[in-house]
C-alpha cells in the first residue's frame, strides 16, 4: 500500500518542532527514526497525519553523564545505546536490550525516544525504563515537565504525553555498586517481537521486575518483586503468574505466555545470582 | 556421438562444473529488469477492491466517490470485465470427479474469500488507484462461510456452490493389495494424526504484470513475472479471444516463484482485460498485504495414517486418510486436486511393501484458494511416511537408520513399480543413506546427545528419506486436457563472429536456469560458456515450452538445449569439413575453434567459418547445408515422471522449558541424476531445505472461524530467516536417467520435500524420553510445550 500522509515538515530545532506540532493540531505526529511509524503509514493503519520530523534535532541526541543519572537524548539511536560506554557502565540492561530489538537496519535508525513514545507493549525499551526507574523529559510550548516511567505508560500505544508535547530525553539512574540488571525474552525468531519478556534488577537487595508482551503496557510485577525481596523464588514465580493477564494471539496463547513468564523469571533470577540459568 | 561425462578432462567439460552465472553481474549492478521497473508511455495502474467477507452476495457497487479522486480514470465491476474476459473452470479429465465452478476475473455475483477481487480502480498512479479503491462502496450481503475442513461435507454445513451439489471438489481412493489383512496380521501397528499448516510462497518480488493492447495490430503484450510464459500466452489468447500469435508474454527478471507464479490469478486476468478495454499499458504489482490474501496458499492438510510392521521391522502395509481444503475454486489451469493426489502417489515411496491404501478428500471452503507450491504434496507425504517409520522403529526398539535400510528398495532392484503405481527407473536409497552417514559422524552425535541429556539438555536427531517427482511428462497435466506443455524446446544459433545465442522455453526465476543452459550449450557446441548468450522468457522468440515447474528446467529444458547445441555443432562441422576438405567425423570444436579430433590441432576458428557462411557463401559448394541455427524439442516418454531420491538428517535442541527449537545442523544427500552445476544444485537444495524448515517451525496462515485472515503481514507470518538456519552439509549420489543424453533429473524441490519430516523426527527423538510427541506443523514452542503437558489452561 501507499502511505496517505497529510503533510510533512522537518524541524530545525526543538522550538520549531513544537510550533509545527502546535499548528498541526490533532493531525500532528512526531517522526523520529520512523521504524514503527513509517511501517504503520505504509499499511494505512493511520492516514492523513501531518509529520513533524525531529530527526535533525542534534541537541536531542547522545548520552550525557548527569551525576547520579544518565541523560539519554530521545533521538539517540538503538545502535548508539548498545555501544555507548556510559550506558554499558551505568545502565547495562539498555545495552543488552538492544541486542534483542529487531534487526541491524532497524537498530541503526530507531531511537530510544521513539520506542518509548510509541509505547508498544511488546517493546523492550519501555519495560527497561520502567525497571530502571527512569524519568522522561518532555517539552511543550508551555514549558518542560518530567514524567516518571511508572506514570507514563497508560495502555497499548497510549502514554501520558499530551498533544503538543515532545519527549526529549530519558533520565536513567546510574546503577548502584553491585547492582544487577538483566533482560530475558522468548521470541519466535531472532529480532521478532517477544512472546514474553521481562527486565529484572536487584539493587541493595531490592528487586524491580518489569514485564513486556505480557499485558497491554509494560508493567511492574509488584507481588513477585516482594517475594523476590523475601528470597522466595517459588513464591515469586507463582505470584508473577497470578498477577498477569497476558493476551492471546496467533503466536502464543495466554497460558503459554503465563508459563513463559515463570520460566523467564527463574532464568533472570539465576543470572542475577550469578549462576547458570 | 555421446559425451564422456565420466571424464573430467574431456574437451569443453562444462557440464558438471560450477560456472559463473551470466545474469549475476547484471543483478548485482542493479541492472535487472523486473516488471515493476518498466514504465512505458501512457501506462496506468490498477488497484483492486477486495472482499472483506469470506462469503457474501454482491449488491450495488457505488463508484462515484472513487471516480472523483484526482488521477482516477475508470472503475470496473465484475460484469464489465466479464464482457471481455471469459470465465474458466479448473478441472482435469484424469482427476476423475474433480469439479469446480466457473471463476471470473472479478467476482460477479458472489465473493467467496477474503481478498477476492470484486472491483478494479484504474488511475495515473498506484496511490491514486488505492485512494479510489478505498472509496468504492460495495453492498455486501454476508453469507454463511465454510471454514472448517473436517466438517465441510457434513449435511448441516452450507454448500458454497449449490450448483455443484456439495462441498466435495475431489476424492480419490487408491487401494493395492489387502490392507486390512496385513494390519490384522501385523506384529506392530503405529498410527498418528498429522497436520500441515496452510502456507503461502512469499516470493521476494510479489506477483507483477504489465499488459498493453495495441488495437492497430490486435496485439496483446504482457510483461509478466511468471514461470510459464507460453501457458499464459495460451490462457490470455483463450480467455481474451486473441489468436496465440497475437499474444506475446515477456518474462524478464523474476524475483522468486516457488510455484506461486505458475497459476492464473483473477487480478492478473483483470489487468489484461482492462488493458484490452482501455487500449493502453496497465500495471498491477501486488503489495505484500494483498499477496497474503491473493497469492495461492498450500499445504493445509489433516491426515490420519497407520503403518503395519513385522517383528523384523519390515513394512507390511500403510493406510492413509488425507484431507485438504482448497478454498472456493480449484485454481486454473493446474487445479487444486494435485496436492492431495500427490499425497496418495508419494506416501511410502522409498519402501518396498505390498499393501497400500490411501484416500485424499479435497473440499471447498471460503478461504484463499490453494494450489501447487514448491514440492507439491511431498512434504506432507514424507512427513506421514517418515513419521510413522520412526514411530515403528521406536515401538520395535530399532535404530531409525536400520529400519529404513530393511525397507528400502534395493539399489539394484530397478525398475520397480510402487504400491501407489509410481514407476521408478533408478533410485539409490541405500547409497544415499551410506553417503549421508559418512558426512555425519553418527556415533559422535549420539554420544553428544547422551551427554547433553545427562545435563537436562534435550537434543534430537531425525532422518527422512524421500522421493521427488521431477521431469513430468504429459501424464501430469496434458492428458487431463490442460494446455500445459510437458515438452520444451531450444534454438541455438551461431552469429557471424562465432558467438552463440540460445533461446529456451524454460525460464529464469533467480535459480540459475540461464547459467545451466549456458554451460550445456557451451559443451554441446564446443565454446566457452561466456560465448553463449541465453535468452529466455519471450514467447515471440523462444520455442514453445512449459517453463519452470515440477523440477523440469534442467532435465527437460537442459536436454533440449543439449540436443540443439549438438545439432548446431553437427551443422558447423559439416560446413567446416567442406571448407577443410576433411571428414566431419575427424573434426571437433573446442573453445570456439574447429580442431582435429585426434591431437586437437587448430584448423579453423568459428569466426572465420561465420565470415564465410554469412558473407562469402559463394565460396562454399552449391547445395551445402549451412543452417547455423538449430532447434530441438525434448519430451520424456519412457516414464511418466523421473523420480529422484534422497535422505536428510536434522540435529537440533529442544528447550523443554520454553518449547523453543534450535536447529544445530542439517544434512542432505540427494540423487538428481547428472549434476550439471554443483554450486547451483547445492544452493537449490539449501534453499529448498530452508523452505522446508519454514514449514516445520514457522509458517502458518491463520484464519478465524468466520474466514477472516488473521496474519497477513511479514510481522506475523513467519518465514525462515538466516539467523535461525543451521549449517547444512549437502552431498550427492548420481544415478542419471537413461531417458536423455544429459541424464539430469530435477533438484528444485528435494530440500523442501524432506526437511519438515527430518525436523519432526528430530524433535520427537529429543522428546521421546519425556513421553511426548508432536505431529502438527509448524512445531511452535507452544505446541511442543502442550505435547509435554507443561501448560495448564
Amino acid at each position: 500500500m501507499k502511505a496517505s500522509v497529510g503533510g510533512y515538515a522537518r524541524a530545525r530545532d526543538l522550538r520549531h518542532a513544537l510550533e509545527l506540532l502546535s499548528v498541526a493540531g490533532e493531525a500532528g505526529r512526531v517522526l523520529a527514526g520512523g521504524q514503527s511509524l513509517v511501517a504503520a503509514l505504509n499499511m494505512r493503519l493511520t492516514a492523513g497525519d501531518i509529520l513533524v520530523d525531529i530527526s535533525a534535532l542534534g541537541a536531542c541526541r547522545g548520552v550525557d553523564d548527569a551525576g547520579d543519572s544518565l541523560r539519554i537524548g530521545a533521538l539517540t539511536r538503538h545502535v548508539e545505546i548498545a555501544e555507548d560506554p556510559l550506558v554499558r557502565a551505568h545502565a547495562p540492561m539498555l545495552a543488552e536490550a538492544v541486542g534483542l530489538i529487531a534487526h541491524a537496519a532497524i537498530r541503526n535508525r530507531g531511537t530510544i525516544g521513539g520506542a518509548i513514545a510509541h509505547a508498544d507493549p511488546a517493546a523492550e525499551f519501555p519495560a527497561c525504563a520502567l525497571a530502571l526507574g527512569a524519568e522522561f523529559e518532555v517539552e511543550s510550548l508551555s514549558g518542560p515537565r518530567t514524567i516518571p516511567a511508572a506514570a507514563f505508560f497508560r495502555d497499548t500505544f497510549e502514554t501520558a504525553l499530551a498533544p503538543g508535547e515532545i519527549l526529549t530525553a530519558v533520565i536513567v539512574p546510574k546503577a548502584a555498586e553491585a547492582e544487577a540488571q538483566v533482560i530475558e525474552e522468548v521470541a519466535r525468531r531472532c529480532g521478532d517481537y517477544a512472546l514474553a519478556g521481562l527486565c529484572l534488577t536487584r539493587r541493595a537487595g531490592r528487586h524491580r521486575l518489569a514485564l513486556f508482551s505480557l499485558g497491554p503496557r509494560p508493567m511492574l510485577a509488584e507481588r513477585a518483586m516482594a517475594a523476590l525481596d523475601a528470597g522466595d523464588m517459588a513464591g515469586a514465580a507463582a505470584a508473577l503468574k497470578a498477577e498477569i493477564d497476558p493476551p492471546s494471539d496467533t503466536q502464543a496463547s495466554a497460558a503459554y505466555r503465563r508459563h513463559l513468564a515463570g520460566v523467564l523469571l527463574r532464568r533472570a533470577a539465576a543470572r542475577i545470582e550469578g549462576g547458570a540459568a | 556421438m555421446s559425451i564422456r561425462f565420466g571424464d573430467p578432462d574431456r574437451p569443453n567439460s562444462y557440464i558438471g562444473r560450477t560456472v559463473p552465472r551470466p545474469n549475476a553481474p547484471r543483478l548485482a549492478q542493479g541492472r535487472g529488469r523486473y516488471v515493476d521497473d518498466l514504465a512505458p508511455p501512457r501506462m496506468v495502474h490498477v488497484a483492486f477492491v477486495r472482499s472483506p467477507h469470506a462469503h457474501a452476495r454482491l449488491g450495488a457497487v457505488e463508484t462515484a466517490a472513487a471516480r472523483a479522486v484526482k488521477g482516477v480514470l475508470r472503475v470496473f465491476t465484475g460484469a464489465e470485465i466479464a464482457a471481455v474476459c471469459s470465465p474458466w473452470v479448473a478441472v482435469l479429465a484424469h482427476l476423475k470427479g474433480l469439479k469446480s465452478p466457473p471463476q471470473h476475473a472479478l467476482a460477479v455475483d458472489r465473493a467467496c474469500w477474503v481478498g477476492e477481487p470484486v472491483a478494479a480502480v484504474v488511475a495515473a498512479s498506484r496511490a491514486a488507484a488505492e485512494e479510489g479503491a478505498a472509496l468504492v462502496d460495495v453492498a455486501y450481503e454476508p453469507l454463511p462461510a465454510v471454514t472448517d475442513m473436517m466438517s465441510a461435507l457434513d449435511p448441516e454445513t452450507p454448500v458454497i456452490h449449490p450448483d455443484l451439489g456439495d462441498n466435495l471438489a475431489f476424492r480419490r481412493l487408491h487401494h493395492e493389495g489387502d490392507v486390512e489383512a496385513a494390519f490384522a496380521g501385523a506384529h506392530k501397528v503405529v498410527a498418528a494424526r498429522f497436520r500441515t499448516a496452510r502456507h503461502t510462497g512469499v516470493t521476494p518480488e510479489p506477483r507483477s504484470i504489465l499488459v498493453d493492447w495495441n488495437p492497430a495490430e490486435g496485439q496483446l503484450t504482457a510483461w509478466h513475472a511468471t514461470q510459464a510464459p507460453h501457458m499464459m500466452q495460451t490462457v490470455f489468447a483463450q480467455h481474451l479471444a486473441v489468436p496465440e500469435a497475437r499474444v506475446r508474454v515477456i518474462c524478464e527478471d523474476v524475483g522468486g516463484s516457488y510455484g506461486v507464479k505458475v497459476h492464473v490469478y483473477p487480478d492478473e486476468m483483470a489487468t489484461a482485460a482492462i488493458a484490452k478495454i482501455m487500449g493502453r499499458p496497465v500495471k498491477f504489482v501486488a503489495d505484500r498485504l494483498e499477496s497474503f490474501g491473493s497469492d495461492i496458499h498450500a499445504r493445509d492438510h489433516e491426515i490420519s495414517a497407520r503403518l503395519a510392521v513385522d517383528a523384523d521391522g519390515r513394512i507390511l502395509a500403510m493406510d492413509v486418510d488425507d484431507w485438504t481444503a482448497i478454498g472456493p475454486y480449484s485454481v486454473y489451469p493446474r487445479t487444486s486436486a494435485i496436492e492431495g493426489n500427490q499425497v496418495v502417489n508419494l506416501c511410502g515411496g522409498p519402501y518396498a511393501f505390498a499393501d497400500y491404501r490411501a484416500q485424499t478428500t479435497v473440499v471447498f471452503q471460503n478461504k484463499t484458494p490453494t494450489c501447487q507450491y514448491r514440492a507439491v504434496g511431498h512434504p506432507i507425504a514424507v512427513a506421514i511416511t517418515e513419521g510413522l517409520v520412526d514411530m515403528a522403529a521406536a515401538e520395535l526398539g530399532m535404530d531409525p537408520v536400520e529400519i529404513r535400510r530393511r525397507n528400502f528398495y534395493a539399489d539394484d532392484a530397478y525398475p520397480v513399480t510402487s504400491p501407489a503405481k509410481m514407476r521408478f527407473e533408478g533410485l539409490s536409497h541405500h547409497a544415499s543413506m551410506d553417503k549421508l552417514l559418512t558426512l555425519m559422524d553418527l556415533d559422535a552425535l549420539r554420544a553428544d546427545q547422551a551427554e547433553a541429556r545427562s545435563r537436562g539438555v534435550h537434543r534430537g536427531l531425525g532422518f527422512a528419506s524421500f522421493i521427488e517427482l521431477t521431469n513430468p511428462s504429459p501424464f501430469m497435466y496434458g492428458i487431463g486436457g490442460a494446455r500445459i506443455s510437458a515438452q520444451d524446446g531450444c534454438t541455438v544459433r551461431m552469429d557471424p563472429d562465432g558467438s552463440i545465442v540460445a533461446l529456451s522455453g524454460v525460464t529464469e526465476q533467480g535459480q540459475g536456469t540461464e547459467a545451466m543452459l549456458s554451460q550445456v550449450v557451451a559443451e554441446g557446441v564446443g565454446v566457452r560458456p561466456e560465448a553463449v548468450r541465453v535468452v529466455t522468457g519471450d514467447t515471440q522468440v523462444t520455442p514453445y515450452g512449459g517453463g519452470t515447474w515440477a523440477s523440469r528446467g534442467a532435465g527437460i529444458g537442459g536436454e533440449a538445449a543439449l540436443l540443439s547445441a549438438r545439432a548446431l555443432r553437427g551443422a558447423i562441422l559439416e560446413v567446416a569439413a567442406a571448407m577443410l576438405q576433411a571428414d566431419a567425423a575427424t573434426l571437433d570444436i573446442r573453445d570456439g575453434v574447429v580442431v582435429d579430433a585426434e591431437g586437437g590441432a587448430a584448423r579453423l576458428p568459428l569466426e572465420e567459418l561465420g565470415r564465410i557462411v554469412y558473407f562469402r557463401g559463394d565460396t562454399l559448394p552449391k547445395g551445402l547445408p549451412r543452417e547455423l541455427v538449430q532447434t530441438r524439442h525434448f519430451i520424456t516418454s519412457d516414464y511418466p515422471f523421473a523420480f529422484t531420491n534422497g535422505v536428510q538428517a536434522s540435529w537440533l535442541e529442544v528447550d523443554v522449558e520454553t518449547g523453543v527449537v534450535t536447529l544445530l545442523k542439517h544434512w542432505c544427500v540427494e540423487d538428481c541424476g547428472r549434476v550439471i552445476n554443483p554450486q547451483l544444485v547445492d544452493e537449490q537444495i539449501r534453499g529448498g531445505i530452508v523452505q522446508g524448515l519454514g514449514g516445520a517451525l514457522y509458517e502458518e496462515i491463520h484464519y478465524d472461524a468466520d474466514g477472516q485472515l488473521l496474519n497477513g503481514s511479514m510481522a506475523d507470518y513467519l518465514v525462515p530467516m538466516a539467523a535461525e538456519m543451521p549449517d547444512m552439509v549437502i552431498g550427492h549420489v548420481e544415478t542419471p536417467t537413461r531417458e536423455s543424453m544429459l541424464g539430469a533429473k530435477g533438484a528444485g524441490e528435494a530440500g523442501t520435500a524432506g526437511a519438515p519430516a527430518a525436523v519432526m523426527n528430530a524433535i520427537n527423538d529429543a522428546l521421546r524420553p519425556l513421553g511426548a510427541q508432536v505431529t502438527e506443523m509448524p512445531f511452535t514452542p507452544e505446541r511442543i510445550l502442550r505435547a509435554l503437558g507443561a501448560l495448564d489452561d
